[in-house]
Parts: structure tokens; C-alpha cells; sequence
């Protein structure tokens, strides 16, 4: 819409021609109109944000409060969710601890991993592109397919891995069988699916501005005190950034933890046969299996709900840590 | 983005220095072994993401017998294993049934979320920080938190239960991380190509079809991919829904029981994941340049 040939005219012109309308009613015009255009273009989304984001989340925190399984109508019930599950649900400690570990051990190794093999690749001169397409190919293998191909490779009994080891004369670990070891199984899958990571380090080291490293050099540098004092400071913004994302996902950790207790158990449910989460020995817990277990296994939705909710407050902790650096997060152009 | 390219860092440059100076040639040699080192590395890098592949490809051809011991080489390539699994009740059924979620999702995310993205970006409104803040936490929302009263609703109030279609319809209205995304490549899109196009009397709803969709062709490949993927991959979503009605699996959800459900040895199992991953690897090299440029969309504006 553009004024710009329009009848612009000043305030008094308007009594000379009655039937032209006013620049003020023009411009009240203008601003209806593009509202209406921006309310047009949002509206999918406003509609899809109120329904499958403000309704559901105002309904669990209300069944949080409530007894229901599903049958009947939710009845009030106070705190009496909140004190299960806090006190006397010792799979919900578990799965926090779980968490932590995973936060700790695997989001930490999986970007010092990402980091390490972004640098291997910027300084790979032969064969460049195969490498390239090797490392990134594991991260497409759907989660369900890998976590499946993981479960058979590290089986106790036949897996190639441990009869590696074996022959290697190395101890060979239980992995998804073994409570010890089954967060360092998840890990090493974690790891093997490194491809995001490695493009996003290799994209922002690409960028590092080469002379800073000729003066460096020039200065004596050796290449620790190099990726110390250039190439750290550089991408620490996209390490923030990986650990922050790396944060998230842990707190959404669901289809491989579930997955891989589910085939090393041998429990694949289908046969009637109901598979409680967290094989083996609680060791593979985490809260998305919680609110699965307690809402679709044992039909206890207030229970669920208040799991559910102690979700959300620390996934939008850690979000708003991610939009506190606006300035890169969010570019905005005025 | 210059993935291509491959910057020379530290290296001493081999022929500037024909001299043959001492000092040349200690250069020389250091380029060479730092030439060896990264090389050797790269290589076992390498064999760690490639021989999960490579040991599961050959368990899926042997025979039922081998795949129960610890051998790593097939003593007989069974090809009839990929077969067998095909012909698995259900197996064609679950392929259909992720071939519709992924197309139909795809396809609906990326109508429904390029207006909203266009509007984040270009058009000037009081609350659009808000709504912004609003699409990224409803991006960093884990599902579980909503699906109770979500499954109740589909479920129960829309009968819609053992289906795909409380998967499929949400995706009508907009996905969040597409929207985000889109409105990272919409804001790089010089003002100027809109207003010119308003000055030329397009309306905003053409200045979006004519001018800015096809400038936004590499972001809507990359939201379409991600997309593709995600429904693909999802294994949540067809659990609370769709697992009481094995007619509406799909090959994520179908996979992981197959072993059980089937009384089948890992061979059997192993090629039905391979089966599983294939479509993904190959959609994958026919689209390589728009999937990397989607993922560094989405972290590098750092």
C-alpha cells in the first residue's frame, strides 16, 4: 500500500473537498489495514500457539492438582501429586540424577568431541569431502535405527565390539545391560552422531580470521598456546551456544534411553508384555520417560502432570539463558 | 559458506622455499608430518563412524545360524534377508504409513509457517519481540510437557486415537523451529526487494509468493528436509498415539519391536535398520548443500 501518490493533502484542504478523506482518517485506514495483514499472516500460528501451547499447559498445571485417570472427571486432590511424586517416587530422584550425569558427562564430551573433529576436518588437505560425508553420515541415521544397530554392536554376547575387546585383551562391559555402564553406551551413541555439531564448529572456525594466527605465530606462538589464545576466544560464542542447545536436548533425552532398555532387555513390548523404562536397574530414567510411564503406563495423570511441570520450568530456565545473548540468538534488524 | 574450501592454517608452504636452506627444509618436513598426523587421525576418526555401519551391514547377510555367533565376516551373503524382512507383515504398511506423516507433515509445516515467518521478519508491529520469544519457547518445549491433556484431546474429545492425524493436523498451524528458522534467512533479505515490489502495487500476500519465495528457496528446502526428518525419525509422537493400532506404526516405531514381535535373529533385524536408514542417507546426498546450510542457519548467528 503505498501513500506516496495518493491524494496527500494538508489538514485544511479537507474542507475545500468534503468528499476526499482526511490524512488522519487515511492514516487510521492504513494502520487497521496492517494490522489486520499482520494478524493474517500470524494467524496460523496464534491459533496453533493457543491450542497446542497455552491450552495444554494451563490444563496440565490444572490436572496437576487433580486425581484422573482418564475415566470419569478430574477430581481436586491439593498437593497430594506433588508430595508423590517429590517423596515417595524414587524413580523421579533417579531420573534427575540421570539427567545431571548425562548433562555432565555427555553434553561436555560431545562438544569437546565436536570441536575436536571440526578442527581435524578444517586441516584435512586429501580427501577432504569423503572425511566431510563420513563424519556427518552417522548423525542422519534416524535415532530409533542407530539406537537398535547400537543395542546388536555392543550386546554382551555376540556384539562385535566386546569381541573386539576381548581380543584386544580389553574388559568387556555389559553396556545396555550393565546399570555402570548403560549412560556411557547412551554417550558413545551420542557421540557417534556428531555431524551437527562438527558443522557448526567447522562453519565458525572457517571464519576465524587468519591473520590473527600469522601474528600469533609470528609471536612465537606454538599451536597450544594458537588454539588457546586465537581459535578458542573465536568460536567460545558457538561452544555457548552448543552446550546450551546440548542442555535442552538432555532435558527432552527420550527415544534412545527408551529404545535401548527396551531391546537389550528384550522387552519390546507388542506381546502384551509392558515395558517399564529405565532397564537396567533405573540406570536409564529420565523425565520425558516419567511423564510417558506414569500418564500412558499407569494411567496416573496428575502425577504425570506434575513431572510435566517440573519439565517445562527447567527447560525454559535453560532457555532463557539462550535468550539473554539476544544480540546473536535473535538478529533483529532495527 | 564455503565448505569447499580448506584453509591452509599454519602449514609452511612447499615451494616457497626452493632454496633448499636448512631451515626450508626443516619447514618442509614438519608440513609433511603434520600432513601424516592429521591424515592418520582423520582415517580413525573415520573407521569410528563408519564401522557401526559397515558391522551391520554384514550381520544383515548372514545366515540365521552365523548371526548367533560372534563372527564378523558373513561365511554366505543371504541377500534374501532384505527380502524377508520386506515381506514382513507389516513392514509395506508402516513404510506407507511414514511416507504420509513425513509428506503430509512436511508439506503443511512449510504453508503454514512461511507467512508467520515473512510477518516476524518484515513487518513492523508492537509485540513481535513477544511473539518471537513466544515461537522460541514453544521451539524448546519438550513434547512430554503438553501430552497429556493434548492425547486426552485428540483421543478422547476427537476420537482421533490409533491414528497419525493428531501428528499430522498440529502441523496446519505453523511449527515453531520452521518458523524460526525461516525468519533467520527472511531478516538477510534486503528491505528494499519488498518495498520495491509494494511500490510496483503487489499486494503483501504476492510480494510474498512472487518476490521473497523465490529468493527463500534454500531456507524452505532446509525447513522441508528438517521437517522430513524429524517426522521420519519420530518415535514419541506414533508411541502415545498410534501403538495400539499396528495398522498406523510407523518404521520407527515398528523397528524397534520388530526383533520381539517377530521372533527374528539380528540378522533380519539389522537389515530391517539398515532399511529403516537408507531413505534418510539417500535423500540426504541428493540435498547435501541445503541440509548443511539449514544447520548452520540455525546456530551460527552467534
Amino acid at each position: 500500500m503505498s501513500l506516496a501518490f495518493g491524494t496527500r493533502k494538508g489538514p485544511g484542504t479537507g474542507a475545500t473537498d468534503p468528499a476526499a478523506p482526511s490524512t488522519q482518517h487515511l492514516l487510521r485506514r492504513k494502520r487497521r489495514r496492517e494490522a489486520a495483514r499482520t494478524l493474517a499472516f500470524l494467524s496460523p500460528w496464534l491459533i496453533g500457539f493457543g491450542v497446542f501451547f497455552v491450552y495444554p499447559l494451563v490444563s496440565t498445571a490444572y490436572f496437576s492438582f487433580t486425581q484422573y485417570n482418564g475415566f470419569g472427571s478430574p477430581t481436586f486432590n491439593g498437593l497430594k501429586n506433588w508430595n508423590y511424586v517429590l517423596d515417595e517416587l524414587p524413580t523421579f530422584w533417579q531420573g534427575l540424577r540421570n539427567t545431571v550425569w548425562l548433562v555432565l558427562v555427555m553434553v561436555t564430551l560431545r562438544v569437546a568431541f565436536g570441536l575436536g573433529i571440526g578442527l581435524l576436518i578444517t586441516r584435512v588437505k586429501t580427501g577432504a569431502g569423503f572425511f566431510r560425508t563420513v563424519f556427518y553420515l552417522p548423525y542422519l541415521a534416524p535415532p530409533v535405527a542407530a539406537t537398535v544397530a547400537f543395542a546388536f554392536l555392543l550386546n554382551p554376547g555376540t556384539g562385535p565390539l566386546n569381541h573386539l575387546l576381548g581380543e584386544l585383551g580389553l574388559p568387556q562391559p555389559g553396556w545396555f545391560a550393565d546399570p555402570n555402564w548403560s549412560k556411557p553406551a547412551l554417550t558413545l551413541l551420542a557421540m557417534w552422531g556428531i555431524g551437527d555439531l562438527m558443522v557448526i564448529f567447522m562453519a565458525s572456525l572457517l571464519d576465524v580470521p587468519k591473520e590473527q594466527y600469522e601474528a600469533a605465530e609470528l609471536d612465537g606462538a606454538g599451536p597450544f598456546q594458537r588454539f588457546r589464545y586465537v581459535t578458542l576466544p573465536n568460536v567460545s560464542p558457538i561452544i555457548m551456544f552448543a552446550v546450551v542447545t546440548g542442555v535442552i536436548q538432555t532435558m527432552q533425552y527420550y527415544t534412545q534411553a527408551i529404545v535401548a532398555g527396551k531391546v537389550a532387555s528384550g522387552i519390546a513390548g507388542n506381546s502384551g508384555q509392558q515395558f517399564e523404562p529405565g532397564f537396567p536397574q533405573g540406570s536409564t530414567w529420565t523425565l520425558p520417560q516419567m511423564v510417558y510411564n506414569l500418564g500412558f503406563q499407569r494411567f496416573n495423570y496428575g502425577a504425570a502432570c506434575v513431572v510435566a511441570l517440573v519439565l517445562f520450568a527447567i527447560s525454559m530456565a535453560v532457555t532463557s539463558i539462550l535468550l539473554r545473548r539476544r544480540s546473536g540468538f535473535m538478529s533483529s534488524d532495527d | 559458506m564455503t565448505l569447499s574450501s580448506t584453509p591452509t592454517l599454519t602449514e609452511a608452504r612447499p615451494g616457497a622455499s626452493r632454496t633448499g636452506t636448512a631451515a626450508a627444509r626443516a619447514a618442509r618436513r614438519r608440513a609433511v608430518l603434520h600432513w601424516v598426523a592429521v591424515h592418520s587421525l582423520a582415517i580413525a576418526a573415520a573407521l569410528f563412524f563408519l564401522l557401526p555401519f559397515v558391522f551391520v551391514f554384514l550381520t544383515s547377510v548372514m545366515d540365521d545360524q552365523q548371526a548367533l555367533t560372534t563372527d564378523y565376516w558373513p561365511t554366505s551373503w543371504n541377500w534374501g534377508n532384505y527380502g524377508k524382512v520386506w515381506d514382513t507383515p507389516g513392514f509395506l504398511t508402516w513404510w506407507r504409513n511414514t511416507l504420509v506423516y513425513a509428506g503430509a507433515g512436511t508439506l503443511l509445516t512449510v504453508v503454514s509457517s512461511l507467512p508467520v515467518a515473512y510477518a516476524l521478519a518484515k513487518f513492523r508491529f508492537r509485540g513481535r519481540n513477544l511473539a518471537l520469544m513466544a515461537v522460541i519457547a514453544m521451539m524448546m518445549l519438550p513434547p512430554q510437557v503438553t501430552v497429556i491433556p493434548m492425547y486426552l484431546f485428540w483421543a478422547k474429545q476427537m476420537g482421533l486415537g490409533g491414528s497419525l492425524w493428531p501428528l499430522i493436523i498440529p502441523m496446519a498451524f505453523g511449527d515453531a523451529f520452521s518458523i524460526f528458522l525461516l525468519r533467520q534467512f527472511l531478516m538477510t533479505i534486503p528491505k528494499e526487494y519488498v518495498e520495491a515490489a509494494r511500490i510496483d502495487g503487489c499486494g503483501d500476500l504476492r510480494t510474498l509468493l512472487r518476490v521473497v519465495l523465490p529468493m527463500a528457496k534454500p531456507a524452505i528446502a532446509a525447513v522441508a528436509l528438517f521437517q522430513f526428518f524429524y517426522c521420519w525419525n519420530d518415535y514419541f509422537g506414533p508411541q502415545i498415539y498410534a501403538s495400539n493400532n499396528h495398522q498406523a506404526w510407523t518404521l520407527s516405531y515398528g523397528l524397534e519391536s520388530f526383533k520381539a514381535a517377530h521372533h527374528t535373529n539380528w540378522n533380519l533385524t539389522m537389515a530391517a535398520t539398515l532399511l529403516v536408514m537408507a531413505p534418510v542417507i539417500v535423500l540426504f546426498f541428493f540435498a547435501q548443500k541445503a541440509f548443511i546450510e539449514g544447520v548452520t542457519l540455525t546456530g551460527v548467528k552467534g
